[in-house]
């Protein structure tokens, strides 16, 4: 990989902005070159929210994600505004519980995950977003237990360290996930 | 594993404002720079530093007036209807000869505009700070780690020519994450005989002001001023060149735009396009050496700006109208994507420098 | 012996004030203090844009000259970066204060910035040529209200003190006048305590001098005088409007 663009997408409030960030942290742990850029204002608020993550070998260009080899969807408006944008041969991971529909291209690869489900059947119902976050990172091929609790302790303040367990669990949960 | 952490480009100013020793922050708040004022309201505290969230722009720049009277490095921020409000004591700093750090994270006008991205701030910046004859530095960022650097570079500027420097930054720099490297050398401040921190009854009082009723006064300071200015032209202008080597187009851009442009330049250059990208650093004092270079060696330039085209005009001063200068633009919070950016460089490399 | 001689604090300098202005007095009584308390070595002061434009010329201290209204801005400023050492006060006119910096004004009586402010009160921009000011009375003739101040088209005057004795923030308020002995005695005494309480770290004080123009009002300096007596203090009582301290220690 030389170049990968992620665009993460939902409502505000998902934990849209955190699964980017947490996925910044892996790169830069990995000495890759990231940037993460959040839609910003009002639509944060209950809205729709966005942020692109790019993760490099080489130094990140424009920061905005305008066509993602890998894009995020935990709503159902999310998939439809951007779905068309997504590069061709990439990959859509929808929240299945959140979205009924697949996806219309035949030249993207989508995962369909019930992350908002397994959340609550879990009894981690915030943690959607790492619930997706685990599957990326497994179809990826880099889902390795050790290095993202490394990088999970340098996402989540020292004063929260309770909710360094639990994010680790749903990782674990989304990786684990088979349609 | 790097030792740099992961920030968002206001937090980037923020923090390295504090490395730089600027211990007072006064602003009020605005989108999207929130996250300094954010920053500084929980760090200054901390470190005997002080916040306050003043009653309006006004009142902020003219308490960072008060501060830097004593010598003390300090600051404000806003974005561009808050500058607006600042301008007059932009101009009081000048007439004063008071240095200050004054960053402007710009959002889309005129008007109350809108809140996403652009860079139609930078007539004022670099023109039209406010009333009277006189300049800011302006330092143009382009990543976050540029954010940290250029405002330990804007305070140590502002401390040795005795004005303002100015962070041209926008949304997408404020709000962006990228990593950075926080292990920044700090020149130390100079000695500033002129402060007013009290006499001590052992010299004779300071006096700051900007007020001199005699014209022949007021134009010595003013030509002293612009003295200083041509010194900081010939001494500390700041730019990049990219590919400019062989270039047969080029691209001027500037913080966002030239991040976007980059992208454009490597996908021309992959279709055999000879095409570079200067990105000035400093917007004032502007960068012309490398444009009327570059005047000489390309056939056409295009600047690429969140705004109706402002820099086009410094670009086209700095070249003497030798080649085409062209706009390649979005406004109103609106970024050009890097294809519509590659889209003007084949344009102009089809047509080849016709005007 | 010398009974009378010129404040340290100071400067030997030909002030630029017309003759009769109560500016000269309210500066001799603020350098008076500025001795007495012995802080002029740690003192900055700040002058406003209006008549008193030029008071950094007149003070020995170290001083700044601010833009129009902002010097409680400015002074916030001063005080902030050397709380310990810098004893700093603003010397305003109406205009400077109540007009076009009452939001600096309202917002660091607010805060209790602990700063003394001196408040020139002469109902009259003096400095651009007499034109009405936000404390100029009702029915008062000036360059722009040449038909005298009529209420229903532009408005009452502001009362400073009363409206900022409404607020939490500030430790003391007092109007006093300077067109006698005795009130001028009483002004001093006024200043002298709006230093003290900042010397001792009590907060927002402001002295208001209702003072005189007799250029602008159009009168010789001892008529000015009477029409203080006479116009100014029916409209702008005298007196303390706040006292945090001496409040505390009644109760």
């Amino acid at each position: 990989m030389s170049t990968r663009n992620f665009l993460f997408s939902g409502f505000g409030g998902q934990g849209i902005l955190f699964a980017g960030k947490f996925l910044a942290y892996k790169g830069l742990t990995e000495d890759k070159n990231v940037s993460w850029l959040p839609s910003y204002g009002p639509e944060m608020r209950g809205g729709t929210a966005s942020c692109s993550v790019i993760v490099s070998d080489e130094a990140v260009g424009s920061p905005i994600v305008s066509n993602p080899d890998v894009l995020v969807a935990m709503n159902l408006p999310s998939l439809d505004k951007f779905e068309p944008d997504v590069a061709k041969g990439g990959i859509v991971f929808a929240d299945s519980t959140l979205i009924e529909r697949k996806v219309n291209r035949d030249d993207i690869t989508a995962y369909y995950v019930p992350a908002t489900r397994l959340a609550g059947e879990n009894g981690i119902p915030t943690l959607a977003n790492m619930i997706l976050m685990g599957k990326i990172l497994k179809v990826l091929g880099e889902y390795d237990e050790e290095s993202l609790k490394a990088t999970m302790s340098k996402v989540i303040p020292a004063k929260r360290a309770d909710m360094l367990d639990v994010n680790l669990k749903a990782l674990k949960l989304g990786a684990n996930y088979e349609e | 594993m790097s030792d740099k952490v992961l920030m968002k480009g206001n937090e980037a100013i923020a923090e390295a404002a504090i490395i730089a020793g600027c211990r007072h922050y006064f602003g009020y708040p605005i989108t999207p720079q929130t996250e300094i004022a954010a920053y500084m309201a929980k760090k200054m505290p901390k470190i005997g530093g002080t916040f306050l969230q003043a009653e309006s722009e006004i009142a902020a720049i003219n308490m960072v007036y008060g501060v830097s009277s004593t010598g003390k490095r300090v600051m404000t921020s806003s974005s561009s209807p808050g500058i607006a409000l600042k301008s007059e004591g932009l101009s009081y700093l000048a007439g004063a000869d008071l240095p200050a750090l004054v960053v402007n994270v710009q959002r889309g006008g005129p008007g109350l505009g809108g809140i996403q991205p652009s860079q139609s701030d930078y007539f004022q910046a670099t023109k039209a700070g406010g009333h009277g004859d006189f300049r800011m530095i302006v330092l143009a960022p382009a990543s976050v780690q540029e954010m940290a650097e250029l405002t330990i570079k804007g305070f140590e500027l502002a401390d040795t020519y005795r004005m303002t420097s100015m962070i041209l930054a926008d949304g997408t720099m404020g709000q962006m994450m990228e990593p950075v490297a926080l292990d920044l050398e700090v020149k130390p401040a100079p000695e500033k005989p002129w402060a007013t921190t009290g006499t001590k009854c052992s010299r004779p009082h300071n006096i700051v002001n900007s007020l001199f009723l005699a014209p022949e006064e007021l134009e010595k300071f003013n030509f002293e001023r612009f003295e200083r200015y041509k010194y900081i032209e010939e001494h500390e202008t700041m730019y990049e060149e990219y590919m400019m080597e062989d270039a047969e187009i080029c691209i001027a851009a500037f913080g966002i735009a030239a991040r976007v442009s980059k992208n454009a330049v490597n996908e021309a250059r992959k279709q055999g396009i000879k095409v570079g990208m200067i990105r000035p650093i400093t917007l004032w004092p502007f960068p012309t050496a490398p444009f009327a270079k570059a005047a000489e060696q390309v056939k056409q330039i295009i600047t690429v700006e969140l705004s109706m085209g402002q820099m086009i005009d410094d670009v086209r001063l700095a070249t003497g109208c030798k080649v085409p200068v062209t706009l390649c633009n979005r406004v109103g919070g609106m970024i050009p994507s890097p294809e519509q950016v590659l889209e003007a460089i084949i344009e102009a490399n089809k047509n080849g420098g016709a005007k | 012996m010398v009974v009378f001689d010129k404040p340290k604090a100071l400067a030997d300098v030909p002030m630029h004030y017309c003759p009769g202005c109560t500016h000269g007095i309210v500066h001799r009584l603020v350098a008076e203090v500025i001795d007495e308390l012995g802080i002029e070595g740690k003192t900055i002061g700040i002058a406003p844009v209006g008549c008193s434009v030029m008071a950094y010329n007149y003070f020995n201290c170290d001083m700044i000259e601010a833009a129009h209204g902002r010097a409680p801005a400015v002074a916030t400023g001063v005080k902030r970066a050397d709380p310990e050492n810098h004893i700093v006060f603003t010397y305003q006119g109406d205009g400077d204060l109540a007009s076009i910096g009452m939001a600096e004004t309202v917002h660091s009586a607010a805060r209790n910035e602990n700063i003394t402010v001196i408040f020139i009160n002469n109902a009259i921009y003096g400095m651009t040529g007499g034109q009405m000011a936000p404390t100029s009375l009702p029915g008062q003739v000036t360059q722009t209200s040449p038909y005298g101040r009529d209420v229903k088209h532009c408005g009452y005057p502001v009362k400073v003190c009363e409206m900022l004795s409404e607020l939490e923030g500030p430790e003391y308020l007092e109007r006093v006048t300077v067109n006698n002995v005795k009130n001028i005695k009483n002004a001093k005494k006024a200043i002298k305590k709006a230093f003290q309480n900042q010397i001792d770290g009590k907060g927002f004080s402001l002295v208001e001098v209702v003072s005189s123009c007799p250029t602008n009002w159009g009168m010789t300096p001892a008529a000015a005088l009477k029409w203080i007596d006479d116009n100014m203090l029916p409209y702008y009582p005298l007196g303390v409007y706040k006292d945090r301290s001496a409040a505390k220690e009644d109760k």
